[in-house]
This record gives structure tokens, C-alpha cells and sequence, in this order.
């Protein structure tokens, strides 16, 4: 290979800049026009319906089951922590705080880009390299509001209700722990825990949290379906970008969002 | 799949989201809504409310009967207002009883004990209670040791 001058190196830098920027303006078009362009989701609720079936119903077993170990997991760390200080009646409120404001979003979200994402991801890259797309385009089907709109919007909607759920069973599963195992006494574990956590402040920046979070696996995860190289390998890379992003984008904004939630400035 | 089955899976997955967010509001942040009916306001005036936090307990005789509901500084007197919120129940305060900050443990968090006084007027929604006992610093506590060691070495 022949050496590259220094020009050369500087032109390729800046066409790899000018690439991402496109990838971005394109995403976020493709976005708008998803959601917004030419009234809604086509087919109506039933296509929504289908895909909340295949994007969040078939999520609930893998969060159910990793809420509950989170849960005992951290209630037995906290014990063993909390109990040399004395204050294992604590256990209760540091289980439920730290689901509902950090790990309920942040491991749901990564669940759900491993898990829901990279099958839409490969779903939609399999339609587009089979040429079914352009196929639906051919016969006046706009594919951004048959295939797309209702995948985004299944998605919008699942993360932030399966977000809640693990918070519930991770705390369910803590509580089993601590209460029925190590021994912490009842009545305090909930009273500390309903002490300490605000309805507004916790819970609900929770939810927001796990919004934000569904808005960006959800359009990485399309996206990165609907602009894939149409062959085999291109879906594959396509499907390992998908959880790359969106695990780093959710890692990422999660700190935003803890600075601008709970960083009192 | 049949279209019906997934429907109702469908339905099931929704209820069971907000089956999730009625019971994070209820059971986990104990939310409920009627806590201004049934209590009323207290002020105190504390010189160093040293940790004290909002929804803090207050408690008598170690049972608890209210929260604090908000913490700023008075102005004139330089001193920190404490608003709480007692439950109703409790109505027979004397008005000459005592706020002091405590700490729960070692390490604990604040709360405000309330001891009882002798006078036959009770204190109403809205009056202050008087007689403050403020939160032990620690630093105070130490500095307070170091002086008297020293001036024993004086001697």
C-alpha cells in the first residue's frame, strides 16, 4: 500500500468528520419523518399492538428475572455493608433508591438494546436486503409508517413500563432478602424505604430517565436497521452497532441526567 | 401466533406497567394523598439545625407524629425555622413543651423530638414552639473538650 502524505491523512480525517455529521442529519430526518410525516402510524393500533407484543411482552422475561437478582443481589451487599455500621434497617432505602433512580432505567435500557433492539435492528435490515423496502415503496406503501412508526412507537412505550417493572421486582427481591433471609426487621425496611423515597423526585425522574432512554435505544435501533449495508455482513454490523450505541449513549446521558436530576445546581 | 393471544399479552404487559407505577407511589414512596387534612403546623426556632433535613421525622416518646415540611432561615434572628406537621390526633401538645434535633444512632439521620411540658394552653395550628434544643455538632463538642484540656493545663 502506497504511504499516504499528510494532506491526504487531514482530507480523510475530515471526510470521516463530514460522514458522522450526515449519519446524524440523516437519522434525525428519518426520525422526524417516522414519527411525524403523513399522519401517524400506518395500519393503526393493530400494527402497534403486534409490535408491543414482540418488542415488550417478549422483554418480560429477562427483566423479570434480572430485576430479581439485582434486587437480592444488592440487598445482601448493602446488609453486609450497612450491618457494620449498625444500620441494617437502612438496607430497605438504599435497595429502593438505587433502583428507582439509577440501575431500574440504566439495566433495562441495556437489556432492552441487547435483547429488543438488535432484533428490530435485524428485522429491519433483513426486509431492507431482501429488497421488501423498496418493494412496499413500489406498490405506494410508505415503509417509514408501516414497518418503522410502529416499531419506534412499541418501543417508546415498552421500555419505560418494563423500567418500572424491574424497579418492582428488584425491590420485591431485595425485601425477600433482606426481610425473609437476613433477618432485617419488617416494618422498618418499608418505613425507612417510604421515608427516604419521594414520589416526584425518585420515582418520577425514574420514568423520565427510562423515557429518555427509549427514545434513543428505539431510534438507534431502526435507524441503524434502515441504513444498513443490504447484505449479510452489513446486518451484522448493523446489529453489533446497534447495542455498541445505544449501551454508550444510554451510559452516557445517564450521567447527564443524574448531574441535571440530582446534582443540585 | 393468534391475534387474540396477543392481545391479551399485550394487555397484560400494560396493566402490569401500571400496576408497577401504582405500587412504586404507594407501597415504595409511601405517597398518599390526604396529609394536609388530617395535621397541623408547628414552628420552631433552632440556632443550628446542623443536618436536618425536609420529611425528617417528628417524633414523642420515640413514636413518630409528624414530618417536617420545610427549613429556611428567619432573617430577622439569624436562626433556622423548622416547619413541621403533626398529626391531628396528637392536639394535646402543652405550649411550653420542647423541640430538640436528635440523631437516630451514631450515625443516623436528624429528627426532631418533641418532650412535653407543663403548661394547661396547647399549641395550635400555627403556633411556635418556644423552648429549642439544637443539634449537637460534633465539632463544637471536640472544641469544647480541647479548650477545657487546656485551660486545665493552665492551672
Amino acid at each position: 500500500m502506497r504511504k499516504k502524505s499528510i494532506l491526504e491523512r487531514i482530507g480523510l480525517f475530515g471526510r470521516a468528520a463530514i460522514d458522522i455529521v450526515a449519519v446524524l442529519g440523516r437519522s434525525a430526518i428519518f426520525l422526524v419523518h417516522a414519527l411525524l410525516g403523513r399522519g401517524g402510524i400506518g395500519g393503526g393500533f393493530q400494527l402497534l399492538v403486534k409490535q408491543l407484543y414482540s418488542v415488550g411482552v417478549m422483554s418480560l422475561a429477562i427483566i423479570v428475572v434480572s430485576g430479581v437478582f439485582i434486587g437480592m443481589v444488592l440487598a445482601l451487599q448493602g446488609f453486609s455493608i450497612l450491618a457494620k455500621y449498625g444500620s441494617e434497617q437502612a438496607v430497605g432505602q438504599m435497595v429502593a433508591l438505587t433502583l428507582l433512580r439509577e440501575l431500574g432505567p440504566v439495566v433495562t435500557a441495556l437489556l432492552f438494546a441487547g435483547r429488543a433492539g438488535s432484533a428490530l435492528t435485524a428485522e429491519i435490515g433483513n426486509m431492507k436486503s431482501t429488497e421488501q423496502l423498496s418493494s412496499l415503496e413500489m406498490i405506494g406503501v410508505d415503509p417509514l409508517k408501516y414497518i418503522v412508526a410502529p416499531r419506534l412507537w412499541a418501543g417508546f412505550i415498552s421500555l419505560p413500563l418494563l423500567a418500572m417493572i424491574f424497579s418492582v421486582v428488584g425491590i420485591w427481591g431485595g425485601s425477600w432478602v433482606a426481610v425473609n433471609w437476613l433477618g432485617v426487621y419488617d416494618g422498618s425496611f418499608w418505613a425507612n424505604m417510604q421515608n427516604s423515597v419521594s414520589f416526584t423526585d425518585d420515582v418520577i425522574n425514574g420514568v423520565i430517565k427510562s423515557v429518555v432512554f427509549a427514545f434513543v435505544v428505539t431510534w438507534i435501533a431502526v435507524f441503524q436497521g434502515y441504513d444498513c449495508e443490504p447484505t449479510s455482513e452489513g446486518i451484522s454490523r448493523a446489529t453489533t452497532k446497534t447495542v455498541v450505541y445505544a449501551s454508550l449513549a444510554v451510559l452516557g446521558l445517564d450521567f447527564i441526567l443524574t448531574a441535571l436530576m440530582f446534582g443540585d445546581f | 401466533m393468534q391475534n387474540r393471544t396477543i392481545e391479551t399479552g399485550v394487555g397484560l404487559f400494560l396493566l402490569a406497567g401500571i400496576l408497577a407505577l401504582l405500587l412504586l407511589a404507594l407501597r415504595v414512596s409511601g405517597l398518599s394523598a390526604s396529609t394536609t387534612n388530617d395535621s397541623y403546623k408547628l414552628y420552631a426556632y433552632f440556632d443550628n439545625i446542623a443536618g436536618l433535613t425536609v420529611r425528617a421525622k417528628v417524633t414523642m416518646a420515640g413514636v413518630t407524629i409528624g414530618k417536617v415540611t420545610a427549613i429556611d432561615l428567619d432573617r430577622d434572628s439569624f436562626t433556622g425555622r423548622v416547619t413541621m406537621e403533626v398529626q391531628k390526633k396528637v392536639n394535646n401538645l402543652p405550649s411550653d413543651s420542647t423541640a430538640s434535633i436528635l440523631t437516630a444512632g451514631l450515625l443516623g439521620e436528624k429528627y426532631i423530638g418533641i418532650s412535653v411540658g407543663g403548661e394547661t394552653t396547647l399549641l395550635k395550628e400555627g403556633s411556635t414552639i418556644h423552648d429549642t434544643q439544637s443539634a449537637l455538632v460534633l465539632e463544637d463538642l471536640i472544641g469544647k473538650f480541647l479548650l477545657n484540656t487546656v485551660s486545665k493545663d493552665a492551672k
